[in-house]
């Protein structure tokens, strides 16, 4: 599929239409497929008990929430660099999924943390560094939210993404470094289980069933974005609208 | 199979409240994040469509 | 170029310097907030000693990020700033002068008072002399760090309206890493081990920040002066 082909508005939204319905089914199949694996294949675990099932959830979320803002970054650097604007409307509309699934990601760890460590909070690495990820998609979003000027909202966002996007790594190893000072031996939620297999396949059957949710719910975003910004379009005149009963 | 009975099932070896919250507030939260994008394309189809002035 | 730095940085000193007031602002929002914690935690001298250098590196953060959004505004609203993007016929090198030129008379307004008053603080926290030392130096690399960064964010939120406080929650992640070195730096002198390492990182940062903070701040000026 050539790159260029989703360069026109127009075309993204008829394509990604037509995509739609088969990202659902294969977040859904994926979904009950990781889930069934996950409860009714997986054992238990020797340290944790049943609490680590949780570890379904909250790995694939921090994953999503880490390849969205560096997908983010990509299509937003894109955009600006040859002056795409489907390109930078993508970028647009993965932020807020990246803050989703690093909200999920945080949220779960903590009700992970209480069974396992007996706190809803544990200043380890990973957990730390996602709380830092999340202030980064909040200040992506505070920003482009606030420039009324689309152009200069999408580039002034490609800016603090790449930024934020060149510094994950720095920041991502001072925080490992802060946390060896001041635990010694770290403690960390992903640490602790020694990985049977069904549980790897569960792990990963789920992180497929949150990509395909994610490029659903992306796509939808786009989708939106490019009606709003092409509103004076023949061809978004021309779309069907159901609710409003006109033929297409 | 892991589970003898379906109250073994919901009770998570006694995790039951943890798992089962954190599941149904991710489950929640992707299902808003899927509706309001929905919400919002719909409403852009709307206000494009508008019969201008 | 470099002439170009120099007049723009000995500009921004003398507009400081005529506003006294207001360039101490920086310095009186530290002092405040530092005395504040002690208030709110209690005069334990054991419990101080620990949460001081920590707590003077957040105040010293928070005093940057506060000053920092000010940075272009007076510029941009009358106008100078779009004639000085236009020197040197708008090319990018002379909004990377501009911007590094900014950041530095920031730090000379800003951060080395802080350098220099963190000593002051560090003895009402009853801070041994190498771990009060140790502060200072850090916050001699660090600062000019918090000043680099501020000054991309300010350039990013140039003429938006809640300017303030975006760019604290634009560039306050950022400063994490040279929070952690720092602040690992004086724990370390503090143990008595070596803080070479916190040290080395920390200089790297700065390095690094300043070959490339000015690039960004200038891209960002770009954009809102267009």
């Amino acid at each position: 599929m050539k790159l260029f082909t989703f360069a026109a508005p127009s075309r993204f939204y008829a394509l990604s239409g037509r995509v739609l319905p088969w990202l659902w089914i294969s977040a859904a199949v994926l979904a009950y497929a990781g889930l069934y694996i996950g409860f009714f294949v997986a054992p238990t675990d020797a340290q944790q008990g049943e609490a680590y099932r949780i570890i379904f959830i909250h790995v694939p979320a921090a994953w999503m929430s880490m390849v969205i803002y560096l997908a983010m970054a990509f299509w937003a650097a894109l955009g600006w660099v040859l002056n795409a604007r489907m390109a930078s409307m993508l970028a647009r509309a993965l932020a807020p999924s990246g803050m989703v699934f690093t909200l999920i990601a945080l949220w779960t760890g903590a009700v992970w943390g209480k069974p396992a460590w007996g706190t809803w909070w544990v200043w380890d690495a990973r957990l730390t560094s996602e709380l830092i990820l999340l202030f980064l998609y909040i200040g992506y979003l505070a920003l482009t939210e606030a420039i009324d000027d689309p152009k200069r909202a999408d580039r002034a966002g490609a800016l603090v993404a790449i930024v934020g996007a060149v510094n994950v790594p720095v920041i991502y190893f001072s925080v490992k470094w802060w946390n060896t000072l001041h635990q010694g031996a770290s403690v960390s939620l992903t640490a602790a289980p020694t990985m049977a297999h069904a549980m790897l396949l569960a792990m990963l059957l789920m992180t497929f069933a949150f990509w395909a949710y994610a490029f659903a719910v992306v796509f939808m975003r786009a989708r939106a974005i490019v009606l709003e910004r092409e509103c004076g379009a023949a061809w978004v005149r021309g779309l069907s609208n159901p609710a409003m009963g006109q033929a297409a | 199979m892991n589970w003898n009975s379906a109250t073994e099932f919901f009770a998570m070896g006694g995790y039951g409240f943890y798992v089962w919250s954190a599941y149904a507030a991710t489950a929640g939260v992707l299902a808003l994040e899927a509706w309001l994008a929905l919400r919002r394309r719909r409403r852009a189809l709307a206000a494009a469509q508008e019969p201008q002035p | 170029m470099l002439a170009l730095f120099n007049a723009l940085v000995v500009r921004d000193l003398r507009l400081a310097l005529r506003r006294r007031s207001e360039a101490l602002l920086p310095i009186g929002f530290f002092v405040i907030a530092v005395a504040l914690f002690p208030l709110g935690i209690g005069p334990e001298p054991q419990t101080l000693r620990a949460i001081a250098p920590g707590l003077m590196w957040v105040c010293a953060l928070l005093a940057t990020m506060l000053s920092v959004s000010s940075l272009y505004n007076s510029d941009h609203a009358d106008g100078t700033l779009d004639q000085l993007m236009i020197c040197g016929h708008g090319s990018f090198e002379s909004a990377v002068v501009i911007a590094a030129a900014r950041s530095a008379a920031h730090w000379a307004l800003t951060g080395a008072p802080l350098v220099i008053a963190a000593p002051l603080f560090g003895l009402m926290f009853d801070l041994p002399p190498p771990t009060i030392a140790m502060l200072a130096f850090t916050l001699l690399l660090g600062t000019p760090i918090l000043s680099l960064l501020g000054s991309v964010g300010a350039a990013l939120t140039l003429g938006l309206r809640s300017a303030g406080v975006l760019v604290i929650l634009i560039v306050l992640p950022l400063t994490v890493p040279a929070l952690i070195f720092g602040t690992g730096a004086v724990a370390a002198a503090e143990g008595g081990q070596s803080a070479v390492a916190h040290c080395s990182l920390l200089g790297a940062l700065l390095i690094f920040t300043l070959l490339t903070a000015p690039l960004a701040s200038a891209a960002a000026l770009r954009l809102a002066v267009e």
